[in-house]
């Protein structure tokens, strides 16, 4: 019978079936970090556990961690203990730690698939909800609360429904200025924050096929934005050849081994989805969200929309999220004045977007009343950036090349936007207070938050370039 | 943390807000603990508080409201979408919730929740809009939450609406089993299974 690649990967780490009930359900990888494993470690010495498959789980510090000098105490008195007590617990229970000050300290997310532990056909959870990520990597990755983060400490394995399937194929050329965020928030915005909830998506078609790992990275990344369980890309040559070579991948014999079992991953031909959508890349132009949720997402030359054009429902909802935003219905959003850019998470902080902002600002300068602050996603990145000689680009333009970390994506560090100002992000959340009390986001590409870097406002990237 | 569930009968709390996400549940800057214990207060934080001052309650909103009380929250659609922190189900169950009801629910908030004995019940768009109804006529109107049953009814008006859970979570459920206890004792059949993959 034909098979979708979810099934394909399902169906090798199913333990059990349970009769009208979830399965057991084996997981291959085990990202911690310091902010969802406390009490998960707590609830494994009340029960006098020990860690199931230690070597199976690799931790790392991020969310909670300063992205300005680093190599000094944390500090803020509470980050400093959850991060002092993921080291403890790392310690007494076996488990690899990447913490602050080693070189492949990172967002998980960004760690994972640069140092070749994120490999095709693997199930890998992490108590984070854009573990989605991995799923452009041809894995089923998704995130889980705490309780689960014990479970999976325990016993390697959770209970889970599977989930339905749906496909979504973005085929044809991307317009210039058009970038792989664009094309995720274009999605969100047409099927809504909560379109694909109770799914798991697969990403297909020409557009898709023909980008690089890093973006579609992006794109699985803000899966769990409209809902879905997970996301996922079929591996194919671009993902083995992003692999080869690094830290943890398979090497010699075992990655000709490793590369013929991936080859198998893929949806068959008549494989059947639940649901279906086309969308045509031509149709998509640079995004920016103008609201509280990423749904609220219009191209940058469009309008807010207006009270007529929502649904009489919503339009309670409608209305609290653009008086958070300060924004008027139909208004048009080009041109709006913009106070912070942060160009970084773990949806847009790896070299490929630092480059793409430094290729923008080259020999520019940041706007005057405009703070930028760029957060690399991981030691390796901050390195490799500044072996290109792209921190000098930064320095010129007047940007601050952070430290690693999950920073102002959702301000639980000092990295906080302050209240009632705009800063145009990378990361994948606008919720309000995300970046800080009262702060208002507006979500875009790393190209069109340069942009708004060098000019101070909301703009369009095709008049640049 | 009260371990099993079954009939709950109380006054509602309505939230008419649809999206809510866990950021609003509660905000990341209250997630630096290490402990389970003590997140109700700091439930929807900044939508209770003017400039995060306990001293400064938001008049507008339900939970600084008297008239509004009890062991049921009810929200508008997508309810507890974003961040998988379960900190959110903490916070919710904390403060004194035990049944969240809502049209639809996120993914990892309904897991996150059923772990925590908080039950998730998702009722149609139409049922949703009978209970902001009674509940906006009348504050004291009750609702009535049977798990073995799988039902959820309006006391005052009568109105009923069946609920789905799947039948394994309802025994765990009704009998404060979790999940965990059920893999441990999984253990020989995980490792067996181990030693077939590889
Ligand atoms: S960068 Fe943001 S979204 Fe990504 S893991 Fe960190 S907090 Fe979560």
């Amino acid at each position: 019978m034909a098979k979708t690649l979810f099934d394909k990967i399902w169906e090798k780490h199913v333990v059990k079936n349970i009769e009208g009930g979830p399965s057991v359900f084996y997981i291959d990888t085990h990202f911690i970090h310091e902010v969802t494993s406390p009490q998960a470690f707590k609830g494994l010495e009340k029960r006098g556990l020990q860690v199931f498959r230690p070597k199976q789980v690799v931790a790392t510090a991020d969310h909670n961690v300063p992205t300005l000098n680093q190599h000094l105490p944390i500090k803020e008195e509470l980050s400093r203990l959850q991060v002092q007590t993921l080291q403890d617990n790392c310690k007494k229970f076996g488990i690899e730690l990447y913490g602050l000050g080693h070189p492949y300290q990172g967002i998980v997310h960004v760690i994972g698939p640069e140092l070749g532990i994120t490999q095709p056909g693997m199930t890998i959870v992490c108590g984070d909800s854009h573990t989605s990520t991995h799923g452009a990597f041809g894995t089923i990755a998704f995130g889980i609360g705490t309780s689960e983060v014990e479970m999976v400490l325990a016993t390697q394995c959770l209970m889970q429904s599977k989930p339905k399937l749906m496909r979504i194929n973005v085929d044809g050329e991307l317009n210039k200025g058009v970038v792989s965020k664009d094309i995720i928030l274009y999605i969100i915005s047409k099927i809504s924050a909560s379109g694909a909830t109770g799914y798991a998506v697969e990403y297909a078609g020409s557009a898709i096929r023909n980008l690089s790992m890093e973006a579609r990275m992006t794109i699985c990344n803000m899966s769990i934005e409209m809902g879905a369980r997970c996301g996922m890309i079929a591996p194919d040559q671009t993902t083995f050849d992003y692999i080869k070579g690094r830290e943890f991948a398979p090497k010699g014999d075992a990655w000709d081994n490793a590369v013929a079992e991936w080859q198998t991953l893929y949806s068959d031909a008549d494989a059947k989805f639940d649901v279906e959508l086309n969308i045509k890349a031509e149709d998509i132009e640079p995004m920016i969200t103008y609201g509280t949720n990423p749904g609220m997402g219009i191209g940058v030359t469009g309008h807010i929309p207006a009270l007529t054009e929502i649904d009489e429902k919503e339009k309670v909802s409608y209305q609290k999220s653009l008086n958070y935003m300060g924004l008027e219905p139909g208004a048009d959003i080009k041109g709006r004045k913009v106070d912070y850019v942060f160009i970084g998470s773990c949806t847009n902080s790896r070299i490929e977007d630092l480059r793409m902002v430094a290729s923008f600002v080259k020999g520019k300068k940041k706007a005057d009343d405009v703070e930028v602050w760029v957060v690399p996603g991981s030691k390796q990145v901050e390195k490799q950036a500044i072996e290109e000689g792209i921190n000098k680009i930064f320095e010129e333009a007047g940007f601050i090349l952070r430290q690693p970390g999950c920073s102002a994506c959702l301000g639980m560090n000092e990295d906080k936007i302050p209240a009632g100002k705009y800063c145009i992000s990378t990361s994948n959340r606008n919720f309000e207070g995300r970046q800080g009390p009262n702060a208002r986001t507006f979500l875009a590409s790393p190209l069109t938050a340069a942009v708004a870097a060098v000019t101070g406002k909301v703009g369009d990237v095709r008049e640049f370039i | 943390m009260s371990k099993s569930i079954n009939i709950v009968e109380s006054t509602v709390v309505p939230i008419n807000i649809e999206n809510i996400d866990t950021d609003q549940i509660i905000p990341a800057r209250f997630l630096k603990a290490t402990s389970r214990d003590g997140f109700g207060k700091n439930l929807f934080r900044d939508w209770r508080f003017e400039n995060d001052d306990e001293n400064n309650p938001k008049k507008d909103f339900v939970l600084n409201n008297p008239t509004f009380k009890g062991k049921v929250l009810v929200a508008a659609k997508n309810f507890g979408c974003g961040s998988s922190r379960e900190h959110a189900a903490w916070a919710i169950k904390d403060y004194g919730f035990d049944v969240v009801v809502s049209s639809f629910f996120a993914d990892i908030f309904k897991n996150n929740a059923l772990n925590n004995f908080l039950l998730p019940v998702t009722v149609s768009e139409d049922f949703l809009q009978q209970i902001f109804d009674a509940v906006q006529k009348d504050a004291d109107t009750e609702i009535e939450v049977n798990l073995e049953n799988q039902y959820i009814r309006i006391v005052s008006t009568g109105a009923q609406e069946s609920f789905d859970i799947n039948s394994y979570k309802k025994t765990c459920l009704l009998n404060g089993y979790d999940d965990i206890d059920y893999l441990l004792s999984m253990k020989g059949e995980i490792e067996a299974f181990e030693t077939k993959k590889n």
